[in-house]
C-alpha cells in the first residue's frame, strides 16, 4: 500500500491527539507563545477575539495571513484558523498556508447562506460548530473531522454550550436506543445523513471528536463542560480578555485534565483576578446570534 | 495468575483509544492521572498528543520523579508519538528534553504539518506481515545510540525502536484495529513479570 495522505483516519486522529485538551484563541505570536507555555494544545490564529468582533462590527474575514504565519513560527503546536462558512477560497488559502486544522467557523460573517464547504475534498482537516445532532451529522457529512458545540461566542457566558452539548447528547442516546426501523424517520426530523445517523446508532457516541466551545470563561466552565462530555475545550476570549491571561491560561488547562478534582479546581480558581466581562444572551439582537448562522 | 495491570498516562491526548485496545487483548487498563497510581500498574503507556501540554502538567503534578523512578525499576514503558518525544535523551533543535530516558535524538513534527500527515503499511522486526501506520505530525528518531534496537523503518527514518523496558513508535497503533504492535508490548510487561517472579 503506498502512503495516503488526508484520509479520515489521519484528519480525525489529529482531533483525538487533542483530546483532554485547550485550543485558544490568539492575534499575535506573543499571545500564542503565552497559550504554548500555558499548555494549551493548539491556538486558533485569529485577527480579533469574537467577543472584539462582536464590538467592532462589520464583516468578519478570514485572518490576514500575516498574523497567521507569524503564529506558525512561533511556536511548535498546531495551528488552526477559521474561515467564513462556505468560502472555498479563504480555506484553500488557509490550507495551502499549513494550517494544521480549518475551522468553518460562525464567527465569522458567512460567505454563503445556503451551503458549507465540501471538506471530504480537503486534505487539511476541518472543524465545525453544532447545536443539535441534526446539523452535528450534516457537518460530518460533508466531511468534517471534528465538532464543537456553538454556544455564543465572545459572551463569556456559557448557558448556549452548555444547552448544545446536552442536545446533543440527549440525541445521541435516543438514536443509539432506537430500532433500526425507526432511524429513516429520525433522520428527517433531524435532517440528518440516514448513514452517518447509523454509524451513530452502531458506535453509541459520534465518529468524531467533539469540544466545547463558545462562552468558556472560567477554569469551572471548562470543568463543566467537560463534566458534560465535552472531549476538551475551545477558549475564545476567556483568556485574553480576562484580567491575568497567564493565570487564566494555565487554570483553564489544568482544570480540563482535572474536571473532577474539586478541591484542585477551587484552589485554581483562587487569585485568578476578574473574568472576562460576560454578556447576558438574552440582551442580544437576533442579528447579533452567532450560532444562528450555519444551515 | 494475577490479572495484568497496564496505565495510560491520562494528561491529555488519545487515552481512550489505548485503553480500549488493552481491554482487547485481557489486560486492565488504568488511566494514570496522579503519580501514586504508578504503584499499582507492571506497564505505562505514554499516549499521543501534545508533548509540551503534557511536560506542563508532568511538572505541576510532580510526575518527572516518579516515571523516572518506574523506569529504574524496570517496568516497561510504549510511547506513542507524543509519548516518544517524552522519553527521549535529545530532542533535536532544542536545548531541553523531557524524561529523558532513552538513547534517542527525536525530532519533532518531522514529517511535516498536519497536511503532510499519512497512512502507510510498513515493516517490523519480528512481523510477519506489514503493520498498518498512521503518522500524525509525527516525529522520528535521528539518531540512536547501539544500545536501542531499530523495529522499523520508513523512507529511512527509524519509526519504532526498542531499548531494554522502552518501546517507542512515532505511529499510532491505538487508531487502528491491528493490535499486534500493542501485543509486543504487552509481552514485555509479561516477561517482565516472570523475571520479577522468579527472583
Amino acid at each position: 500500500m503506498e502512503k495516503l495522505l488526508g484520509t479520515d483516519t489521519v484528519k480525525r486522529g489529529m482531533a483525538q491527539m487533542q483530546k483532554g485538551g485547550v485550543i485558544m484563541d490568539v492575534v499575535n505570536a506573543e499571545q500564542a507563545k503565552i497559550a504554548e507555555a500555558s499548555g494549551a494544545v493548539a491556538v486558533m490564529a485569529l485577527e480579533r477575539v469574537p467577543s472584539d468582533i462582536r464590538a467592532a462590527g462589520g464583516v468578519a474575514r478570514m485572518a490576514d495571513p500575516r498574523i497567521v504565519e507569524e503564529v506558525i513560527e512561533a511556536v511548535s503546536i498546531p495551528v488552526m484558523a477559521k474561515a467564513r462558512i462556505g468560502h472555498i477560497v479563504e480555506a484553500r488559502v488557509l490550507e495551502a498556508m499549513g494550517v494544521d486544522y480549518i475551522d468553518e467557523s460562525e464567527v465569522l460573517t458567512p460567505a454563503d447562506e445556503e451551503f458549507h464547504l465540501l471538506k471530504s475534498d480537503f486534505t487539511v482537516p476541518f472543524v465545525c460548530g453544532c447545536r443539535d445532532l441534526g446539523e452535528a451529522a450534516r457537518r460530518i457529512g460533508e466531511g468534517a473531522s471534528m465538532l464543537r458545540t456553538k454556544g455564543e461566542p465572545g459572551t463569556g457566558n456559557i448557558v448556549e454550550a452548555v444547552r448544545h452539548i446536552r442536545k446533543v447528547n440527549a440525541q445521541i442516546r435516543k438514536v443509539t436506543l432506537m430500532s433500526d426501523d425507526e432511524l429513516m424517520t429520525e433522520a428527517k426530523h433531524l435532517g440528518a445523513p440516514y448513514d452517518v445517523l447509523k454509524e451513530i446508532k452502531k458506535l453509541g457516541k459520534l465518529p468524531v471528536v467533539n469540544f466545547a466551545a463558545g462562552g468558556v470563561a472560567t477554569p469551572a466552565d471548562a470543568a463543566l463542560m467537560m463534566e458534560l462530555g465535552a472531549d476538551g475545550v475551545f477558549v475564545g476570549s476567556g483568556v485574553f480578555k480576562s484580567e491575568s491571561p497567564e493565570k487564566f491560561a494555565s487554570a483553564i488547562v489544568q482544570a480540563t485534565t482535572y474536571y473532577n478534582d474539586y478541591d484542585l479546581i477551587a484552589k485554581l480558581s483562587k487569585e485568578l483576578g476578574t473574568a472576562m466581562k460576560g454578556i447576558d444572551i438574552s440582551t442580544l439582537k437576533q442579528e447579533e446570534r452567532m450560532q444562528d448562522r450555519g444551515w | 495468575m494475577v490479572e495484568m495491570r497496564i496505565g495510560v498516562l491520562a494528561l491529555q491526548g488519545a487515552v481512550e483509544e489505548h485503553i480500549e485496545q488493552i481491554e482487547s487483548l485481557g489486560a486492565k487498563a488504568v488511566p494514570i492521572k496522579k503519580p501514586d497510581e504508578l504503584n499499582s500498574i507492571d506497564g505505562l503507556i505514554l499516549p499521543g498528543g501534545e508533548s509540551t501540554t503534557m511536560r506542563r502538567l508532568i511538572d505541576r503534578y510532580h510526575f518527572l520523579i516518579p516515571l523516572q523512578e518506574f523506569a529504574a525499576m524496570q517496568k516497561p514503558i510504549f510511547g506513542t508519538c507524543a509519548g516518544m518525544v517524552l522519553l527521549a535523551k535529545e530532542i533535536a533543535d532544542t536545548e531541553s528534553s523531557h524524561l529523558g530516558l532513552m538513547d534517542i535524538v527525536v525530532k519533532r513534527n518531522a514529517f511535516g504539518r498536519q497536511r503532510e500527515s499519512f497512512e502507510v503499511q510498513i515493516e517490523v522486526a519480528g512481523f510477519e506481515e506489514r503493520i498498518p501506520a498512521v503518522f500524525i505530525r509525527a516525529p522520528y528518531i535521528d539518531k540512536a545510540s547501539e544500545k536501542v534496537e531499530v523495529l522499523a523503518q520508513y523512507e529511512g527514518h527509524i519509526v519504532a525502536a526498542r531499548q531494554g523496558n522502552l518501546l517507542v513508535s512515532s505511529f499510532h497503533p491505538e487508531l487502528t484495529s491491528d493490535t499486534r504492535f500493542l501485543q509486543l508490548f504487552i509481552d514485555m510487561v509479561s516477561q517482565c513479570n516472570v523475571v520479577e517472579t522468579v527472583s
